[in-house]
C-alpha cells in the first residue's frame, strides 16, 4: 500500500477533559480501501478519537482531512453527510425497539426525504430487502428491532451504514455479540467493501479478529499512536505496546474442584423444543458456556436467575430444588447475575440518583446494607472504595459518575456490584464485553479469586472462556457438550 | 465564563431569580415584604406544592400522574358530600377523603402495572373519568349546606368547623395550617425520595426499569407505592381546598393539574437537577406563587396569570435542557 491515497488523515489531534488528557497529539492515517485495526487499553483515547471523527466531539488542537480536504464536522449529522459513519458498541441508538427491521434500515431515507412523502409497506420492504441483499445479510424484515437480539441489531446498523454511502466506516467492537459464523460473514463483507475503496477503521480487543481482517494495526497508548505495523502483525508486541508491559502469557491453570455441586442442572429445557441440558458447577469452579448467538446462553443464565420459568427439568442449589420466582428471590437466596450489555441491564442514567460508582454497586444490596431504610453514603462509599482497590477501577473516587469511566472500568463496576456481597452462585453474561486485554486479565483474576462461589459464565468468545474458566461447555441447537480446554 | 462558574450559575439560577423577584417586588411595593404577605403567598401555593410532590414521586418511577388534578377536585366533592349529606365529622371525612385518593392511586397502579397501560394514558383517562364522576351524585350542583339532592330531599348536614380549620386556622396566629402541611409533606417526601433505599429504588426504576428488576427491585410494588403516594397527596390537597373554600365547588380543581405539573417541571431547573426532585418542585411552586403575588400587587391583571406561568415554565425548561448542555 505505498502509492496509496489517504481517505482520512489526522495530524496532532489533541483533546482533554478537565485534567485528563485523552488524546495527546495523535497522528493517524487511513487509506482508501484499507482496513486498519485500532487497539488500545481502556482509556487510551480510542473512544475520544472515534467521537471526534464522528463529529460528536471537537478536538482541542490538530487537524483532520477527508480525501485531502479539511474535515471539521460540526455534529454527527455533518459527519454522516461527509460519509464518515461510526457504529457504536451499544446498538441502542440505531432505532426504537418497536420499529421493524425494514423501517430502521430506511430511517435515513425517511429522514432526508429520499423516500418521498408517502411510503407504503410494500416499498419499504422492497427497499429494505435490496439493502440487505447488497450486504449479504439475512434478517427478518418485519420483526421489531427490540426482538432480534444484539447481533441482529449490529447487522442492521452495519447494513444501514452501508446504505448511507459511507466513505469511512468506523466499527467499534462489532463482533462483541456475534457468533463465529456471523463474524466471518461480517469480515468477508468488510473485505468486499474495502476492495471497493471503502476505508475501514476497526476497533477491537480481539486479536484473532484483527489478525483475520486488518491490513495494518495501530496501537494507542496515552492518547498517541504507540505502535504501528502492517500485515503480518506481531500481536504479542502490539499487545505489549498497548498495556505497556510484557505479556504474562499462559492461560490460568484449570483447577480440579472437588465437592458436591452448588448448582446442579439436570434435564433443563430452555424452550419447549430445545434439547435438555445437564450441567454442574462446584464452589470455587468457573464454568464457561460458549456457543453461537441464539443458542440460549443468555436464556440459560436468565432462567437460573428467575427471569424465565424453568419449563422442565430439575435445578438444585446446594442440593435443594431451585425455582426462583424472580430476580429478587434469586438474589435473596445467593444467586447473582450480571447481564450482558451493561447499559441496558445494569446502569441507571448517570445524571439520576444512583449514577455514581458507589450507588451502582449498592443497588441490589440496599436492604442488607441499610436495614432501617435510610441511606448511609459512608457505607456505600466504603464498599465502593474496597471495590476500586480490589479491581483496580480507574476513577476519581467512589462518587465518580459512571459516564466518566471507560468501558473496562464500567464492566469492573458491574462485577463489583455482584461481588460486593459474596453469593453462592455467580452468573455472568459476557463479562468481558468491550474490555481490553489488561482489564480482561484483572476481571478474570477477580472472578477466579472467589473460591467459595460457583461461577457460570456465558461468552461467545472462546478465547475469553479459556482465559477465565476451569471447564468449558459449548451450547448450540444440539445441546450442551463439554469442550476440552486444549481443543477449543 | 469558565465551565465551573457557568455550572454554578446554572445551579443557582432559580434561586437567584427568586431573590431578584423578592428584591424587585419589595422595592416596587413595600407591603410585599411583610410576614403576612409572605404567609399568604405560601398559603396560596401550598396545595399546588403538595400535588407537585406527588407528581414528582410518580415521575421518579418513570411515570407521570396526570390524575392528581381530578383527584384533588373530586376529593373536594367527596369531603363536602360526606359532611353535608352523610353528616360525618371532620376526622371521618378526612379519613374517607384520603382513602379515596389512595383508592384512585391503586386503580392507577392496577391499570399501569397489571393491565399494562402506559402511565400517561392511564392517569389521563382516570383524570377524565373523575372529572365527570364528581358531578354525578349531585347532578352537577355544588355542595353546600341545604343542598337539594337529586331525590328531592334537602341535605341536613354542614361543614364541620374542625374540618374548616384545616384550611383556615393559623398555628400561633402566624403560620397557616396548609403551609405547615406543605412543609411537612415536602420534608417527608424529600427524605423518602433522596435519603432512603425506597427512594433510590424508585429512581432506579425510572432510570432503567430492566436494570432495577435485575438488581432485585420489586418493580410492580414500588410503582404501586408511587401512585399511592401521588393519589394520597392529591387527596390531601383536595381536603385543604375543601376546608378553605368551605363548600363543594364543582370548579375548584380546574387549574390544579397544570399548576402542579408546571411546578414539578420547573423543579427540574432547581440546582440544575434535570430530573424530578421534590425540593425543586416545592421551590418551583413557591417561585410561581411569588411571581403571581407580586404582579397582582403591581396591578397586573388577573387574566395574565396563566401566560406568566407558561412563560416561567418555558424559561425553566430552556434553562434545564438548553443552556450549558455543551457537546461532550
Amino acid at each position: 500500500m505505498n502509492s496509496q491515497r489517504w481517505a482520512l488523515q489526522a495530524r496532532g489531534v489533541a483533546r482533554r477533559f478537565d485534567s485528563t488528557v485523552a488524546l495527546d497529539g495523535l497522528d493517524f492515517e487511513l487509506g482508501e480501501g484499507e482496513i486498519v485495526g485500532l487497539m488500545g487499553a481502556n482509556g487510551a483515547g480510542k473512544s475520544t478519537f472515534v467521537n471526534i471523527l464522528a463529529g460528536a466531539l471537537n478536538p482541542d488542537a490538530g487537524e483532520l482531512t477527508l480525501d485531502g480536504r479539511p474535515y471539521e464536522p460540526a455534529d454527527p449529522a455533518a459527519a454522516l453527510r461527509a460519509g464518515v459513519v461510526a457504529l457504536h458498541q451499544s446498538t441502542d441508538r440505531i432505532g426504537a425497539p418497536e420499529l421493524s427491521v425494514a423501517e430502521v434500515l430506511l430511517l435515513d431515507r425517511f429522514a432526508d426525504g429520499r423516500s418521498g412523502f408517502f411510503v407504503s409497506p410494500r416499498t419499504i420492504r422492497a427497499q429494505a430487502r435490496r439493502i440487505l441483499a447488497a450486504c449479504g445479510f439475512d434478517l427478518p424484515l418485519d420483526t421489531p428491532l427490540g426482538e432480534i437480539g444484539a447481533a441482529g441489531r449490529q447487522l442492521v446498523a452495519i447494513a444501514r451504514a452501508l446504505a448511507a454511502q459511507a466513505r469511512v466506516l468506523i466499527l467499534d467492537e462489532p463482533t462483541a455479540s456475534l457468533s463465529a459464523a456471523e463474524s466471518e460473514r461480517l469480515f468477508a463483507l468488510l473485505e468486499r467493501l474495502a476492495a471497493r475503496g471503502l476505508a475501514i477503521l476497526y476497533i477491537s480487543h480481539r486479536t484473532q479478529d484483527l489478525r483475520r481482517l486488518c491490513h495494518r494495526v495501530v496501537v494507542l497508548r496515552g492518547g498517541r499512536a504507540a505502535y504501528e505495523e502492517a500485515r503480518p502483525v506481531d500481536f504479542d508486541r502490539a499487545l505489549e505496546a498497548m498495556i505497556g508491559r510484557p505479556l504474562s502469557g499462559a492461560h490460568p491453570q484449570a483447577r480440579r474442584v472437588e465437592g458436591p455441586p452448588v448448582l446442579d442442572v439436570a434435564k433443563l429445557r430452555l424452550r419447549k423444543s430445545a434439547p435438555p441440558l445437564d450441567l454442574a458447577v462446584r464452589a470455587g469452579e468457573v464454568v464457561a458456556v460458549t456457543g453461537p448467538l441464539g443458542a440460549g446462553k443468555s436464556r440459560l443464565l436468565l432462567t437460573l436467575f428467575g427471569v424465565h420459568p424453568i419449563l422442565s427439568g430439575e435445578v438444585c442449589l446446594d442440593g435443594r430444588p431451585w425455582r426462583p420466582r424472580d430476580p429478587a428471590d434469586a438474589i435473596a437466596q445467593g444467586v447473582h447475575m450480571a447481564g450482558d450489555d451493561r447499559r441496558r441491564t445494569a446502569f441507571t442514567p448517570a445524571d439520576w440518583p444512583g449514577g455514581t460508582i458507589a450507588a451502582a454497586i449498592a443497588l441490589p444490596h440496599l436492604k442488607r446494607w441499610f436495614p432501617d431504610g435510610f441511606l448511609n453514603r459512608q457505607v456505600e462509599r466504603s464498599h465502593a472504595e474496597e471495590a476500586i482497590r480490589r479491581l483496580g477501577i480507574r476513577a476519581r473516587g467512589p462518587d465518580a459518575r459512571l459516564d466518566t469511566l471507560s468501558g473496562g472500568n464500567q464492566q469492573k463496576v458491574v462485577l463489583a456490584r455482584w461481588q460486593a456481597v459474596t453469593p453462592r452462585v455467580m452468573l455472568l453474561d459476557e463479562p468481558f464485553q468491550g474490555v481490553d486485554v489488561g482489564a480482561r486479565a484483572e476481571i478474570a483474576a477477580a472472578i477466579r479469586a472467589q473460591t467459595e462461589v460457583a461461577t457460570l459464565i456465558a461468552t461467545s468468545d472462546a478465547e475469553e472462556a479459556l482465559e477465565v474458566a476451569d471447564s468449558i461447555y459449548h451450547l448450540d441447537a444440539e445441546g450442551l457438550r463439554p469442550l476440552r480446554a486444549e481443543a477449543a | 465564563m469558565s465551565p465551573d462558574l457557568f455550572a454554578f450559575a446554572r445551579r443557582g439560577a432559580v434561586f437567584a431569580l427568586l431573590a431578584a423577584l423578592l428584591v424587585g417586588f419589595s422595592l416596587a411595593e413595600p407591603a410585599f415584604l411583610g410576614l403576612a404577605n409572605f404567609m399568604s403567598v405560601l398559603q396560596s401555593v401550598s396545595v399546588v406544592a403538595i400535588l407537585a410532590s406527588g407528581v414528582t414521586v410518580s415521575m421518579a418511577v418513570g411515570g407521570f400522574d396526570l390524575s392528581v388534578g381530578a383527584v384533588a377536585a373530586s376529593t373536594v366533592m367527596v369531603s363536602a358530600y360526606a359532611m353535608v349529606v352523610w353528616k360525618l365529622g371532620a376526622a371521618a371525612t378526612v379519613a374517607l377523603a384520603l382513602a379515596f385518593g389512595l383508592g384512585v392511586g391503586l386503580v392507577n397502579a392496577a391499570l399501569i402495572v397489571v393491565v399494562g397501560v402506559p402511565d400517561l394514558l392511564a392517569t389521563l383517562a382516570i383524570n377524565f373519568l373523575l372529572t365527570g364522576l364528581q358531578l354525578i351524585p349531585t347532578a352537577g350542583r355544588s355542595i353546600a349546606a341545604g343542598l337539594i339532592l337529586p331525590s328531592g330531599e334537602t341535605a341536613k348536614g354542614a361543614f364541620d368547623p374542625a374540618f374548616l380549620s384545616l384550611g383556615r386556622a393559623r398555628v400561633g396566629g402566624v403560620a397557616p395550617v396548609p403551609v405547615l402541611m406543605m412543609l411537612a409533606v415536602g420534608v417527608l417526601v424529600f427524605v423518602l425520595t433522596e435519603r432512603t433505599r425506597i427512594g433510590r429504588l424508585l429512581f432506579a426504576i425510572g432510570g432503567n426499569e430492566i436494570a432495577a428488576r435485575l438488581a432485585g427491585a420489586r418493580v410492580e410494588r414500588l410503582k404501586t407505592l408511587a401512585y399511592l403516594i401521588s393519589g394520597g397527596l392529591a387527596a390531601l390537597g383536595g381536603v385543604i381546598v375543601a376546608a378553605r373554600v368551605g363548600r363543594g365547588d364543582i370548579s375548584s380543581g380546574a387549574s390544579l393539574l397544570l399548576d402542579s405539573v408546571a411546578a414539578s417541571l420547573i423543579g427540574f431547573a432547581v440546582l440544575a437537577a434535570r430530573r424530578p426532585n421534590v425540593l425543586g418542585s416545592i421551590v418551583g411552586a413557591i417561585f410561581v406563587g411569588v411571581l403571581l403575588n407580586g404582579l397582582t400587587m403591581l396591578n397586573v391583571p388577573y387574566y395574565t396569570q396563566d401566560f406568566v406561568k407558561g412563560a416561567v415554565l418555558v424559561g425553566a425548561l430552556g434553562l434545564t435542557y438548553g443552556l450549558g448542555r455543551r457537546r461532550a
